[in-house]
């Protein structure tokens, strides 16, 4: 067993990870040491070769492996420590600024103790059975993500005659790679009556290529015992039940499911950390720090980003948290305010505030609607928004200031129509 | 020939993540009224997708004996949206050797469009 100390222990390297590892060097923590399970840096960055990457982080349209390149080289000039091939399978928290992480790696295990730890492991993918999609097994079945490593880092294709369930961004990026890539794609499914991703990804992943958009359908199951041959599609109602005698078959020998990402926070369950069932993670107060003192979370581990560039910024801000709780002996107990769901809303990060601090708020809401008020009563806050979708995470600010004067022990998000007030 | 009709156009514009619907009135290659744009850089999309639509091409190309099978590429510049087929279909018979850097020119104009192909990561020897 190999002990390490570090300061400031980054666990996963993808965007989150480069960020905050690269920043808590910038701010002078000596030991930082960087974790990822993989061999190549950048977590799903270096497979995704779409440009689309760093238009707010960097001002620039760059391509995945582009942007990893870009932190990769920040991280190995600042001099962090990099372990890589390196699987962190548990957390202990010893002390308030004690825990030991314990990883699998080339060198044998390792036992790292460090003052903070920032959780920046990512998401991984939900698969068929996760969506209930019945039928035998066979060969032909991969997730978008294990599709995208097989074509865009190993030159492979997966099948030549592709049907899509999901049509969110990833969903829909997938598409158009096997379209350029000469493949039919014959189907994109989507379960809800509205598209998952961004309406340019519409016209330029689908339109573009003449791809069908099936929108309130569902997969039911696949055919094909050893090969994928066809998949039977039905449509459903308003709970999302399928119509009977709507079901029809699509001949296909591939099919990519593309049905959301779940956050990889297994080892802070584990550990005992307050969890969130709308985010599924762990709760966080402003200074993106878990229950568990000391230990923060950034980028997909803490709430699903569909911009690269707010993941990075977590992680940033993770690390700034994390040299604050180094340089301060921890964080002052205070008491925390909690940040309540109102109408429309899915789900908000942080959940806790102080009330002490400018905050950074990211959330998601449950339906479309245009023309509403993203409304904060308590700090007499009504922000006008022409329009917000499920797939489109909302990001605004709350100043110090304006929480002044608050007196209620929680602040209320929601969006109501313009209409109504 | 007769009367030239007016045509009238919808599509998103992609420039940007807000996606403003687009609205192009035509008469046969003239182009009478542009609506939807919030900013200059949606009209000249606008322009541009009815009169020679172009898109940024990104795919990957084959590499022997690297420390990846694949090189990722992108255009430089957008390139008009007929020839994306043409172009994958060249590079997919290109056969690269490491050491790959990023930003280096795989091919200098890909099919006559003038525009070069450049690498967006590095490739190194096995
Ligand atoms: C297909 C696709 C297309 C996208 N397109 C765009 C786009 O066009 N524009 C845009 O801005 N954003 C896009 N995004 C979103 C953006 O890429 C992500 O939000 C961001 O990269 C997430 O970074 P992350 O660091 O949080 O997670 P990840 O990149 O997932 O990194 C997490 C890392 O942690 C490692 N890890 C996990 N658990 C452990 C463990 N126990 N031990 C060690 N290591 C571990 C993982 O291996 C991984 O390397 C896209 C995402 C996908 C999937
Ligand atoms: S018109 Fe301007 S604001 Fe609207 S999508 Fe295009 S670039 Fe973005």
């Amino acid at each position: 067993m190999k002990k390490i100390y570090a300061d400031v222990l980054v666990l996963g390297a993808g965007a989150a990870g480069l960020a905050a590892a690269a920043k808590a060097k910038e701010f002078g923590a000596e030991h930082v040491v960087l974790l990822d399970e993989k061999e190549e840096l950048g977590g799903v960055l270096p497979q995704c070769i779409h440009p689309g990457f760093g238009l707010h982080y960097y001002r620039e349209d760059l391509t995945g492996p582009e942007f990893a390149f870009r932190l990769y080289e920040k991280v190995r000039n600042l001099g962090v420590e990099v372990h890589n091939q390196a699987y962190a399978i548990e957390l202990i928290p010893r002390k308030y600024d004690e825990k030991i992480v314990r990883a699998s790696s080339p060198e044998g295990l390792l036992d790292i103790h460090a003052k903070t730890v920032i959780f920046a492991t990512g998401a991984r993918e939900r698969q068929r059975h996760e969506i209930g999609i019945i039928g035998y097994r066979p060969i032909g079945v991969y997730t978008a993500g294990q599709a995208q490593t097989m074509m865009d880092l190993y030159g492979m294709m997966p099948g030549k005659e592709i049907v899509i369930v999901g049509s969110g961004d990833v969903g829909l990026i997938m598409a158009r790679r096997f379209a350029l890539q000469g493949a039919h794609v014959k189907a994109v499914i989507e379960i809800l009556p509205y598209p998952g991703g961004l309406t340019r990804n519409i016209q330029q992943c689908l339109i573009d290529f003449g791809i069908p958009l099936y929108l309130s359908h569902k997969v039911i199951s696949v055919n094909g015992t050893k090969r994928v041959e066809g998949v039977i599609v039905g449509k459903v109602d308003e709970k999302l039940n399928t119509i009977p005698g709507s079901e029809f078959e699509i001949k296909c020998d591939t099919l990519i499911v593309s049905a959301g990402l779940l956050p990889r926070v297994e080892l802070l369950m584990r550990a005992g950390a307050f969890m969130d069932p709308a985010t599924k993670s762990a709760v966080v107060n402003e200074y993106l720090e878990t229950t568990i003192p000391g230990v923060f979370l950034a980028g997909n581990a803490l709430v699903i980003n569909d911009l690269v560039d707010y993941a990075a910024e977590q992680g940033e801000a993770a690390a700034t948290s994390a040299i604050k709780f180094i340089q301060e002996g921890g964080f002052p107990s205070c008491v925390q305010k909690s940040v309540v769901k109102g109408r429309n809303v899915r789900l908000i990060v942080p959940q806790l505030i102080t009330g002490e601090n400018d905050v950074f708020f990211y959330g998601r809401v449950s339906q479309p609607e245009e023309d509403v008020y993203l409304k904060v009563p308590e700090v007499g806050m009504k922000l006008r928004m022409l329009r917000v979708k499920p797939p489109e995470m909302l990001r605004f600010k709350i100043r110090k200031k304006q929480f002044e004067n608050l007196e209620e022990d929680k602040i209320t998000i929601s969006v109501e129509p313009r209409s109504e007030g | 020939m007769g009367e030239e009709k007016e045509e009238t156009l919808k599509f998103t514009c992609i420039v940007c993540p807000i996606g403003c619907e687009l609205i192009v009135k035509k008469v046969g290659a003239k182009i009478i009224d542009i609506k939807g744009y919030k900013c200059p850089k949606g009209k000249e999309y606008a322009i541009q997708e009815v009169t020679n639509p172009q898109r940024i091409l990104m795919t990957v190309v084959k590499v022997k004996g690297g420390s990846l099978p694949t090189v990722s590429v992108k255009t430089a510049k957008p390139i008009p949206k007929a020839k994306l087929l043409e172009a994958v279909k060249y590079l997919s018979k290109l056969e690269l050797k490491p050491p790959i850097k990023i930003g280096d020119v795989i091919v200098d104009d890909i099919v006559g469009t003038g525009v070069p192909i450049v690498a967006t990561r590095n490739v190194n020897g096995e």
